[in-house]
């Protein structure tokens, strides 16, 4: 509520006709070199909302026609020929020879390190450590399908059950209770069976009994003292590392209806450069054999 | 802002707001023409500025030989490669509180000085000053002296006036660029940089800096001058503190030079003829006494003494001279009619400066326990330094025979050059826990050996194994400690073993 506008005869400016107890704010103009600077502002603004894509609006581009997303192509093309040179020559070497070789070792680990955090790390945790329920862990000496550079370039490129003609990794274990092979008495006793290759049995006559079903249904992909077999990808049951739980309930719940993990392969969605040195990588997480 | 008092006449209002009882809040710039001077100070002025802007031009270009590989300027701040190069010296960026600390240095040894001699550090050594000098001699050759430029600007802008301005605006912009290029050179190799910036190959922050203070040079010394020392500089605003009555200042030996007027028996040594402010580069009256923009340069002492000399008067009306040798003075000849025998009193009184107080001496302290610091900090600098960082993705992993095992990164930071060192890698630790170093060679006693890289950094990673039934608590403190060929122990680092929760 303006009231009566004066001017001060101080500095010459008016008031703004504002008064708080006898105190009067004065009208004071910016300082030109303030207001000429916002002027180039504005001005900027508005020959920056014509020529680049500055409204909210999806497809929106300025009259250069230059997008971020346009320029990106451009950009990561230039980055792929500068690594080129390293990149021709980690395709060609194997993933043996990469790691005694130095300086394509130092390449493939920064390399492998990237492509894990974007494609593995997900399931396999950060550090490969791995994850509950399914996701193996890359860091440890107990390997499903091979720890040694072949195996596990040959699990990154054809994955795990994901569909391949390759049979190798498509094998599933029956559900035997689903399908009805065992009842529910007998799976008790397998388990407990498993359970004794630790030397964890509650019920030693189960562990009996279960021992004869076991060699006649498991023994034939998980060993006879289920030490494994990596060529079909049936896991040891005679360690302390349990991928779906090493309780007696999961185990008679992996009897019953089965598990099945899935990896995708990446053969087709990463180029032979880059699963050669996520091999190197993860073979140097700590369980590389 | 309270607008307008009340009580004030009615019809003041829509007058004209400032009339010259009130008092303005800004100064209107009044640009400057100091005279040219010659006398002992300012053949010290010329001295200084001629060593420190040859040193300033020149060190860039000095080669240091450091070997195969390594840049060989003397003074390089190699900003891509992280390395700070001065003559013998090499720091990494880690290290950047040497820096630091010689700036402590500096700001203590200028608060010593200052308590001492006043402000000789803005008289005679401080950039501002030292440009200011350089254009202002550059602009003396081209204009002429200050009578000559003043009416230069003055009269009419024919083509007489354009022609210097021209020419001195040129010079002053080839001097300009000439220490924004040097700037550069003490980040850059200098003669590649050069090439560069002469064949437009450097690269855009290269030009930008050159840019940036080519401007700030050609601005400050060129058109602000006093004005920086006056508004911007924070120093003359707190040196007052570092200044005592015991400090020498330029100052005007009032007792002997009042009053002025006619050289003549009614009147004392000063004859007004403003030679001292001709000279000013602040352009301020000394005779006024201690004010904050006098930089303390001496200039008017010379052109006093100049005048003194011509009348036959003994010099020194204008003198580097302490507070207190001016106070006794002016005490002594206190309703003494003007003449010799006041000249002789006010001299007569005067002591040599104290230089030793408590003042002075804090000072020196301070600065010899900085130094002290400095010295032993640099004489303890470590070559060689571990860091051991423990893998915290996962934090341990189990194995299938229940054991325990935690990943580390071992980094290896050689500050030296010449021989790679082998280092065994021992751990120190629970009987039971067993190191291997990935891609590291074995010793004879089977220990791991990892290796240096001549001025910088290996990597290594370290699995160091709980075997089953070690039973170890869920954290358990380990030191990785490296031996020499000779098994003496070099280095030694700390880190810790995790485990489950028991």
């Amino acid at each position: 509520m303006p009231t009566k506008i004066e001017k001060d005869s101080l500095s010459g400016q008016n008031t703004t006709g504002h008064e708080w107890d006898g105190l009067k704010e004065l009208n004071t103009p910016l300082p030109k070199w303030w207001l000429y600077t916002f002027y180039a502002t504005v001005l900027f603004s508005l020959v920056w909302v014509v020529l680049y894509p500055a409204l909210p609006i999806t497809g929106a581009t300025g009259l250069t026609g230059w997008t971020a997303r346009g320029a990106l192509p451009a950009q990561l093309e230039q980055s792929r020929a500068r690594m080129e040179p390293m990149l021709a020559r980690i395709r060609a070497a194997t993933p043996e020879q990469i790691a005694a070789d130095p300086e394509l070792r130092a390449f493939a680990m920064a390399g492998g390190r990237v492509a894990f955090a974007n494609n593995c790390a997900g399931c396999h945790g950060a550090g490969g450590q791995g994850a509950a329920g399914g996701f193996p862990s890359l860091a440890d000496d107990d390997w499903i399908y091979g720890g040694s550079f072949e195996a596990i370039h040959h699990t990154i490129s054809h994955g795990v059950r994901a569909g391949e003609s390759d049979e190798e990794r498509g094998i599933a274990m029956p559900a035997y209770l689903a399908t009805q092979m065992l009842t529910l008495a007998q799976i008790n006793d397998v388990a407990e069976h498993v359970l004794s290759l630790t030397d964890r049995a509650t019920d030693r006559a189960a562990a009996q009994r279960g021992a004869e079903l076991f060699a006649e249904n498991c023994a034939s992909c998980h060993g006879e003292r289920g030490e494994g077999n990596r060529d079909m990808g049936a896991p040891r049951l005679n360690d302390r590392i349990w991928l779906y739980g090493g309780d007696k309930a999961s185990i008679v719940r992996s009897i019953s209806y089965s598990r099945a993990g899935v990896m995708p392969s990446w053969r087709g969605r990463l180029d032979p450069a880059t699963i050669n040195m996520l091999t190197v990588y993860v073979h140097a997480l700590g369980g590389g054999e | 802002m309270n607008a307008l008092a009340p009580g004030k006449p009615p019809g003041k209002e829509s007058g004209v707001s400032s009339t010259s009882s009130e008092p303005s809040l800004y100064a209107k710039h009044q640009k400057v023409y100091p005279r040219a001077v010659s006398g002992p100070v300012r053949r010290v002025k010329w001295a200084v500025l001629a060593v420190l802007l040859s040193l300033y031009y020149v060190v860039p270009w000095i080669r240091w030989d450091r070997g195969e590989g390594v840049p060989d300027q003397a003074v390089l701040v190699d900003m891509a490669h992280a390395r700070l190069f001065f003559f013998w010296f090499e720091i990494w960026p880690q290290e950047v509180y040497f820096l630091t600390g010689l700036l402590v240095l500096g700001a203590i040894g200028l608060f010593a000085v200052t308590s001492l001699f006043g402000r000789i550090w803005c008289g005679f050594t401080c950039p501002q000053t030292v440009w200011t000098d350089l254009f202002m001699w550059v602009e003396r050759r081209i204009e002429g002296d200050r009578n000559a430029r003043m009416k230069l600007d003055h009269g009419p802008r024919d083509a007489r006036w354009w022609r210097l301005k021209l020419v001195k605006h040129a010079a002053w912009l080839a001097i300009a660029m000439a220490t924004g290029g040097a700037w550069i050179m003490y980040f850059n190799d200098a003669p590649t940089v050069t090439v560069d910036i002469l064949t437009g190959r450097a690269s855009l922050a290269v030009y930008g800096f050159f840019a940036l203070f080519t401007a700030t040079t050609y601005v400050l010394a060129g058109a602000a001058r006093e004005q920086v020392c006056t508004y911007m500089c924070p120093w003359p605003r707190f040196q007052g503190a570092m200044l005592d009555e015991n400090s020498l200042v330029v100052t005007y030996r009032d007792w002997r030079g009042e009053p002025r007027g006619k050289p003549d028996a009614a009147h004392g040594d000063c004859v007004d003829c403003k030679a001292c402010v001709h000279v000013c580069p602040t352009g301020i009256d000394i005779r006024d006494g201690q004010q904050l923009e006098c930089i303390g340069c001496g200039l008017c002492v010379d052109a006093c003494d100049d005048v003194m000399a011509k009348l036959g008067r003994e010099k020194g009306l204008i003198a580097f001279e302490t507070l207190k040798n001016l106070a006794a003075s002016q005490a002594a000849t206190r309703g003494m009619a003007p003449g010799p025998e006041r000249l002789a009193a006010g001299m007569a009184v005067r002591r040599p400066q104290k230089v030793i107080r408590p003042r002075t001496l804090v000072y020196a302290g301070v600065l010899s326990a900085v130094l002290l610091v400095m010295l032993g900090a640099w004489l303890m600098r470590e070559t060689l330094t571990l860091s051991v960082q423990r893998d915290r993705a996962p934090l341990y992993v189990t194995l299938s025979d229940g054991g325990i095992r935690n990943g580390y990164t071992l980094k290896l930071a050689n500050k030296g050059r010449g021989a790679t060192l082998h280092l065994a890698v021992a751990l120190e630790g629970p009987q039971g826990l067993r190191l291997t170093v990935q891609d590291a060679e074995q010793d004879a006693a089977g220990r791991p050996v990892i290796t240096t890289r001549d001025d910088g950094i290996t990597q290594w990673r370290a699995l160091v194994t709980a075997p089953a039934g070690l039973n170890l608590p869920e954290s358990t403190p380990i030191t990785f400690r490296l031996l020499d060929a000779q098994g003496r122990s070099v280095l030694a680092q700390q880190s810790s073993f995790l485990g489950p929760r028991r």
